[in-house]
């Protein structure tokens, strides 16, 4: 299935507050260590690599190993404390990337 | 009264859950493949869902028309998937989601024609699966359907392969024992099309029905057999009553 993905940021928040990225992307995550029905090696194709910037500054980064599932589902928490734009960026073996964006609108405590 | 409350939740339990030929293979799942399933967000199945909005919209035939134009909204197919397989007097056959997915994509999109399990026609079927989730299953046995259901009936008894065992053997008289690791469901094809965690993907009810025949290391079905379609519409009666949950999560 080509790569695409459901993605939950929050658009507003207090400073300090807590608050949570969600996302789930399809992709095969094929570890090239099985074979098909004919005995042949599948290639490995992975995504190699995930990072989310906020205002600027990367708050998220992750490689990937061929040991997860397919279609990743990644969520993480973090401190909202000023206004600014978000950036989850997928990357794969072979280059693809995808990216969702965001803006994430911060009001004083 | 507050004493009470642990009976009543008790009790609406056990009525949701029924009797054990009626147990959704969600009551095997733990806890976490549970939370899966019912979180709408993290539900793998739901990239289906997403993918089969995109093509629901899209154009494709040579009067370039979407699924849209005939259909308008998806939601106006909700109570179509709960009643199939539904046995069509006219041609003499039965239907399940997928051949009535791809029959009109041929006959009256004049598209080409979606092949069985592929990711654009499991997306089409999987949203409009989805939207009779919640509602009972409830197909039609009798009348015209009457011949084939005694078929699908026949089909689930016999015993087949080199391991000799009828799906009945295993889904009926042995529904909750142990198969190493494994509890044997009761059989049910409420959650279809579902993501497995084994394929790690979807897949239909036929689909399904071929990975059992290779477990018993029978010969697989034509999915678009009468034989094949007779078998889902027994299937779908023996699951009578539970609610549609597409896309499910199994293992």
């Amino acid at each position: 299935m080509s790569l695409s993905a459901r993605v939950r940021i929050p658009t507003e928040a207090r400073a300090g507050e807590v608050v949570e990225i969600r996302t789930l992307v399809s992709h095969p995550m094929e570890t090239g260590f099985r074979v098909d029905s004919f005995g042949r090696r599948v290639p490995r194709n992975i995504l190699t690599r995930f990072s989310c910037r906020y205002a600027d500054r990367e708050i998220v980064s992750m490689d990937l190993r061929p040991g997860i599932a397919a279609n990743p589902y990644l969520a993480f928490r973090f401190v909202a404390d000023v206004s600014g734009a978000i950036e989850l960026r997928w990357e794969g073996q072979d280059g693809e990337v995808l990216v969702e964006r965001g803006h994430l609108e911060v009001s004083a405590a | 009264m507050k004493s009470w409350l642990p009976i009543l939740l008790l009790l609406g339990c056990c009525a949701s859950a029924g009797p054990p030929e009626h147990r959704s293979g969600y009551h095997l799942l733990g806890g976490e493949l549970r939370a899966l399933q019912d979180d709408d967000f993290a539900n793998p199945g739901m990239l289906w869902v997403d993918r089969g909005e995109r093509l629901w919209n899209a154009p494709g035939g040579p009067r370039e028309q979407s699924c849209r134009d005939c259909h308008d909204e998806p939601a106006n197919l909700r109570g179509l998937t709960n009643r199939l397989p539904r046995f069509d007097a006219e041609a003499d056959r039965l239907h399940n989601l997928d051949t009535l997915v791809r029959d009109c994509r041929q006959q009256r999109q004049q598209a080409e024609v979606l092949p069985h399990e592929s990711e654009d026609l499991l997306a089409l079927t999987t949203l409009i699966a989805h939207q009779s989730r919640g509602l009972p299953l409830e197909v039609t046995v009798e009348g015209p359907a009457r011949a084939a259901f005694e078929q699908g009936r026949a089909s689930f008894e016999r015993r087949r392969g080199q391991l000799d065992l009828s799906c009945a053997d295993c889904h009926q008289r042995l529904e909750g024992a142990r198969l190493r690791g494994e509890t044997i469901s009761a059989g049910m094809v409420n959650g279809f099309p579902l993501y497995r965690l084994t394929w790690e993907g979807l897949g239909s009810r036929q689909r399904m029905i071929r990975w059992c025949n290779e477990a018993v290391r029978a010969e697989p079905m034509d999915p678009d057999s009468r034989r094949a379609l007779a078998l889902e519409l027994y299937l779908a009666w023996r699951s009578r009553g539970l609610p549609l949950e597409s896309p499910a999560v199994r293992r």
